[in-house]
């Protein structure tokens, strides 16, 4: 079973996307935790590790990426969560794409994403165990 | 050391990474993951378990977050299972329960887990036992279990806890009728939330009535108790009435049977899979099960008769059946 957390870091108020994702890879048979809006880095990466997720999908609209998900990658590193993907949706310019990429994000799911693409995404890559 | 050692070790020392990892295995029901649960089970028995439940929309979630709340307060560790249901159709789930945790589930002392239902019936997870074996042996002082929204047949809860909390609101209309006949009875404290809304006392006349009908004759008469758990109303008056049913248990030499009747529960649970296990092995073998069949459509075999052939069949195929 693949088990994904879909987080909203920050402080915009925006999950219609989240909870579209979140929906599509419930309908996609995975198991989805959402926790919400205006989480920290510390409280999201917290729950990724007590849930014991295989992926952490993360939204941002608020424009806040630069600093969020640095700050998200270090606590993942640092409780050595290293196998976990994470995805990163929401708006992000095209510009910050490579930096998303090298502070350790897998890949960018800009709007008007086919949510079958991510699905896909997720199952090339995670090991669907049991 | 093997890995098993190392995990066991690790979740005794209550490390939240080895707590998660441990609580993934036997989640996936592995062979690892029961030997884990081996090795854990010596070490369990201390926490008091505490089980929610009540119908959707009652405030369950809040209800745990609060009482999360006051219970560290109080200077004790809390362990948190809760479940959601999983999709019949896809096996997906949306496990929600953590959006109206936030507050409690950030401290060290707290450690929550959402479970899926995964098929299984009766309100928790096939996990959820060995799931409360792991956070038991990690030291949790307190291990509350938060059911799927549950009507009348969602009781499994009762085997499992030592303590069960049915919550219900005002409002709801016809909420006692509709639980009467099931969750109503396995109620050791029952938890009118949203009291400051009318009607609340109401609901909690209609409880009183309904336990005064028939529970005369039982030692432990259920108190009510009314809470906001949206503020944190009534939770003081909630760890009282834990701790006040804890005591009685304990003084009437409840617990002890209550352990015997977990494991016991464990052993069907245990059965069930094997039964079902031994069923997939026999429709495999398509000779076997289709002269089964025509057997029983035939009118030459009843059902219990196919289903003894199948068992003994199983016992001849032992280890593949029985792993």
């Amino acid at each position: 079973m693949i088990r994904v957390l879909v987080a909203k870091p920050g402080l915009d108020g925006h999950d219609r996307g989240a909870k579209v994702i979140a929906r599509a890879l419930r309908d996609a048979g995975m198991e989805v935790v959402y926790t919400g809006l205006h989480q920290t880095p510390e409280q999201i990466v917290d729950a990724a590790l007590q849930e014991d997720v295989d992926v952490l999908a993360l939204s941002i609209l608020s424009g806040a990426h630069p600093t969020l998900v640095p700050r998200i990658m270090d606590l993942v590193r640092e409780n050595k969560m290293d196998n976990m993907l994470v995805l990163l949706g929401g708006i992000i310019p095209d510009d910050d794409v490579d930096s998303m990429i090298a502070a350790g994000i897998s890949r960018v799911f800009g709007p008007g994403t086919d949510t079958q693409d991510i699905v896909d995404y997720i199952r090339e890559r995670v090991a669907d165990d049991d | 050391m093997t890995e098993i050692q190392d995990l066991v070790e690790g979740i005794g020392q209550g490390e939240k990474r080895a707590v998660a990892r441990g609580l993934t295995w036997i989640e996936r029901d592995s062979e690892k993951g029961k030997q884990l649960v081996r090795a854990l089970f010596p070490m369990a028995g201390k926490a008091h378990i505490v089980g929610i439940t009540g119908a959707p929309g009652v405030g369950k979630s809040t209800l745990v977050n609060r009482l999360t709340l006051a219970l560290r307060n109080h200077g004790y560790r809390v362990g948190i299972l809760a479940v959601d249901p999983s999709s019949p159709f896809t096996g997906g789930a949306i496990l929600g329960d953590r959006i109206r945790m936030q507050e409690s589930v950030m401290d060290q002392g707290v450690f929550m887990r959402s479970l899926a239902s995964r098929g299984h019936l009766g309100g928790l997870s096939r996990a959820t036992f060995g799931a409360v074996t792991l956070l038991d042996a990690a030291g949790f002082d307190y291990i509350l279990i938060e059911t799927v929204g549950a009507g009348q047949s969602e009781v499994e809860i009762m085997q499992l806890a030592h303590s069960t909390m049915v919550v219900l609101a005002p409002g709801l209309g016809d909420d006692i009728q509709a639980i009467k006949a099931g969750i109503l009875e396995i109620g050791q404290i029952f938890v009118v939330n949203k009291a400051d809304r009318d009607g609340a006392d109401h609901t909690a006349r209609a409880i009183r009535g309904m336990l005064t009908l028939g529970m005369q004759h039982l030692e432990w008469f259920p108190p009510i108790i009314k809470t906001v758990a949206e503020n944190g109303e009534g939770m003081d008056d909630l760890i009282a009435a834990i701790a006040k049913h804890r005591e009685f248990l304990q003084e009437s030499g409840r617990l002890d049977s209550i352990r015997e009747g977990q494991t016991r529960h464990l052993i069907e649970l245990a059965l069930q899979d094997w039964s079902l296990r031994a069923m997939r092995l026999a429709e495999q073998d398509e000779t076997f099960w289709t002269a089964l069949r025509e057997a029983v459509a035939h009118g030459q075999a009843d059902a219990a008769d196919a289903a003894r052939k199948i068992v003994e069949s199983a016992q001849r195929g032992g280890a593949t059946v029985g792993s």
